[in-house]
């Protein structure tokens, strides 16, 4: 290996100097990026790309860093797309960000600095003129109707603006917009604050009148506001996450702040998440379980059976057992979604012609179980039956020969010689399929997406949620977001999720090592 | 000659019975779903071969308007070939992109040294368990972030989605490299004491080597980006760029059950993929279980 990495350090040729100057530009590039973001307050995410900056340059440029070229892009994945958002994810979970709490403190602020409120003064009505992609404004006041106001000529806009508006005899260039097409442009008009000439201004009031309006709330020390009608001060709470005013009250909406352990302290304490949460680890662990179990038993038995020679069209058999695996499991669950369906799916109707029921499949929490198990354990025998062809190969002839000269039966054969010689190889592929199935998601979501929900939960939580689920309702589902809580759990789950990946670890280790 | 028992008919015939009746089974939602998209009506019951076909939930799966009996024309619920093709997309670009990036990671790891080799691929190992569902708050925030400097990595781009799949990559560097090992080293050795550089030794020798266990990659990786659900539901949201397995959850709402149209498109488009992955049954089979069983 020494000659190879001697090679590689070879330089001078034209080559690299234009890989070094692709590479001077790509920093550039990205520096500049993290500037805005360090700018715009996203000290995390500008960390991140300064550290893949400069471990980036130093693997290219070093003659050390040679062998970490190639593994420097795989690891650069792992480590944003799995990594970054572990510890994200951990960090999110002592924070209270939400629905109702999404945005940053200055944000927050800023949405309260732009509440107005009408104060006396003259009212205008007002025309839009077009002109090319430039709009102006032709005030015309209610009580002196000769007095016309232009302001001067404005563009798209994205921030508050203000535009000074003069007296004027004369009528604007370009063509006067109709009433209908001035509503399509009042997201600009919203922006802009007019500056009349004796100083006082002017915001949209109406969609056919500008009126003297004034901010609600004037920035005082230390990021409170005060209310410029009575001088109430506004003070942010760094507990709560909300501005509170003089009574505490609480005024909407929400900042993100760090609440500490809140998170995990509801999870545990909190009688509507804990019962719940309790129940569906309970459920996972069970589920998971079994999955392995039932997929298993009948993948062992049909591999078992697939290679038993006598049997004939082995091929065959071989091909349609393996199906389901081969459909993409999106799809064979919506399937089996319809068919369960308690008023028109075919499972029903097959069992009310033959035994004369119609089991609830979705109400009813231990059915709807069972249903999830039947359908997780159709998607997942097929690959414990490949992974069993594969074992079971490695099993020498002679074994069964031996043993049926003794006249054994293959019950006794599957006991006393297939499973103690494939069961170590096995265990860390059981406890591979362990770990998935303990995150299988994507079977609730598209199945059940949790139901029957769980009486007494205070947030939503199903019979057959899985902790996963579970997790991605709080964070995504319908009725509020609780990126925080969903955090906290996330994070309990990462725990267990890392204990069984090192007693898998331990085990490879043991059983092939 | 293994010994045969003398029964041995007898239990031929019990199992081939008990594997015919398994396979019934096992067949039966592929039949119905099939037998679904003939029959005409989203609630229709009837038998498993359709007393009166019709092909309208086909038309719709096609994108074509159907023209019902009494002369009102349905439009298509869902543009199927639409999201089928930005599947196709998505999970192309992303499964060229990790085959890349997983073939040098994994070169490195099974022919190159450098320090903390041993631990980086334990990591890997470990973090491949860790579920990409869970740290979907941090992955949707940091597209949200991402969108406002570069626009088609935000929210609601298949170029997020495609970039998020890159993620996934250990899982494959593992059965590369387990390949890679397989290759006898002395080969690219011969090639470096002619003066080949690693990349050249890597680029000429090692990898028209190893052809099968790339095809292999290529297609566990496509397959599994094709039926990825948990984050594309997150980050796609206009129904223009949805992909087909969030899409396909668009059908069987409880409040608009779309079962007849659900059957027809899924028919469409779960085919292609499943017979893609019969043809490669063999290869595929034999890649789960050797880079398997290596751990």
């Amino acid at each position: 290996m020494e000659a190879i990495s001697s090679a590689g350090n070879k330089s001078g040729n034209p080559g690299r100097w234009v890989a070094l100057g692709l590479l001077a530009a790509i920093d550039l590039t990205l520096l500049y990026g993290v500037t805005i973001m360090y700018a715009n307050g996203e000290t995390a995410f500008a960390l991140l790309v300064l550290l893949i900056i400069t471990t980036g340059t130093w693997v290219f440029i070093s003659h050390k860093g040679y062998s970490y070229r190639y593994v420097y892009p795989a690891l650069l994945g792992v480590s944003v797309f799995i990594v970054f958002p572990l510890l994200y994810t951990v960090n999110v979970a002592f924070t209270n960000y939400s629905s109702s709490n999404l945005l940053p403190l200055e944000r927050v602020k800023a949405i309260h600095r732009a509440q107005t409120y009408k104060t006396p003064g003259e009212s205008y009505s007002f025309k839009v003129w077009q002109q090319g992609e430039n709009y102006q404004l032709l005030f015309i006041s209610n009580r002196d109707t000769d007095k016309h106001l232009l302001s001067t000529p404005f563009g798209e806009l994205t921030e508050p603006t203000e535009v000074t508006a003069r007296l004027s005899s004369a009528l604007p260039d370009g063509k006067e917009l109709a009433f209908r097409d001035t509503i399509k442009i009042r997201h600009i008009l919203k922006l802009i604050t007019i500056v009349l000439p004796d100083g006082g201004s002017l915001s949209m009031a109406s969609l056919r009148e500008f009126g003297p309006q004034a901010r609600i709330y004037d920035e005082g020390p230390n990021d409170t506001l005060i209310d410029s009608r009575n001088g109430g001060i506004l003070t942010p709470d760094m507990t709560t996450g909300y501005y509170v005013d003089n009574s505490g009250e609480q005024i909407g909406p929400g900042f993100t702040v760090f609440n500490g352990w809140n998170n995990f302290i509801r999870v545990i304490a909190d009688p509507g998440i804990q019962g719940p949460f309790l129940q569906i680890f309970t459920w996972t662990l069970t589920f998971s379980a079994l999955s392995v179990l039932f997929t298993l038993i009948i993948g062992l038995l049909m591999a078992c059976l697939v290679q038993w020679e006598p049997l004939g069209g082995n091929g065959v058999y071989r091909l349609l057992l393996i199906l389901p695996y081969a459909v993409p499991a999106f799809i064979s669950i919506l399937i089996f979604r319809g068919l369960f369906n308690q008023n028109f799916g075919e499972i029903n109707m097959l069992l009310n012609m033959l035994f004369g029921i119609q089991p609830e499949w979705f109400s009813n929490g231990f059915l709807a179980k069972t249903m999830v198990l039947i359908v997780n354990t159709w998607l997942g025998y097929p690959y414990m039956m490949i992974l069993c062809i594969g074992l079971l190969k490695s099993i020498p002839d002679d074994l069964y020969e031996a043993s049926a000269i003794d006249g054994a039966t293959p019950i006794q054969n599957l006991f006393k010689i297939t499973l103690p010689l494939i069961i170590k190889p096995l265990i860390p592929l059981l406890i591979a399929s362990f770990a998935f199935n303990f995150n299988n998601l994507v079977l609730i979501a598209l199945l059940t997406d949790g139901a029957p929900n769980i009486i007494g939960a205070t947030t939503p939580a199903g019979a057959t949620d899985l902790l996963v689920s579970y997790t991605f309702r709080i964070a995504f589902g319908q009725y509020g977001q609780d990126y925080g809580l969903a955090s906290a759990i996330a994070s309990f789950i990462f725990l267990m999720v890392g204990v069984i990946a090192w007693i898998n670890l331990k085990a490879t280790r043991r059983f092939t090592g | 000659m293994i010994v045969q028992p003398r029964n041995l008919k007898y239990r031929v015939w019990v199992t081939r019975v008990f594997m015919i009746l398994f396979l019934c089974l096992i067949m039966f939602p592929f039949l119905m779903i099939i037998s679904v998209s003939f029959r005409s009506g989203n609630f229709a019951t009837g038998d498993l071969i359709p007393s009166n076909p019709s092909l309208e939930h086909w038309y719709l799966a096609f994108g074509i308007p159907w023209e019902n009996a009494d002369g009102s024309v349905t439009p298509p619920p869902f543009p199927v070939l639409l999201w089928l093709w930005n599947s196709i997309k998505v999970s192309f670009v992303s499964t060229v992109l990790i085959l890349l990036l997983s073939t040098t990671g994994a070169y490195a790891f099974a022919r190159l040294r450098f320090k903390f080799k041993e631990h980086m691929l334990t990591a890997m190992m470990i973090l491949q368990m860790f579920p990409a569902v869970l740290a979907l708050v941090a992955i949707y925030s940091l597209f949200d972030k991402l969108g406002n400097y570069i626009p088609w990595l935000g929210l609601d781009s298949l170029g997020s989605v495609t970039v998020a799949y890159l993620g996934g990559l250990a899982l494959h560097i593992w059965l590369i490299k387990g390949y890679f090992e397989t290759i006898d080293q002395s080969l690219e050795e011969a090639a470096a004491i002619d003066g080949a550089t690693p990349w050249q030794a890597f680029r000429y020798v090692l990898l028209p080597l190893s052809v099968p266990i790339l095809a292999v990659v290529f297609i566990l990786a496509f397959i599994t980006s094709i039926a990825e659900y948990p984050v594309a539901s997150v980050l796609l949201q206009s129904m223009d760029n949805l992909t087909l397995a969030v899409g396909s959850r668009q059908y069987l709402n409880p409040q608009n059950y779309l079962w007849g149209d659900f059957a027809a498109a899924a028919v469409l488009s779960g085919l292609p993929i499943s017979i893609i992955f019969l043809l490669c049954q063999r290869w595929i089979v034999g890649g789960l279980t050797a880079g398997g069983v290596k751990g």
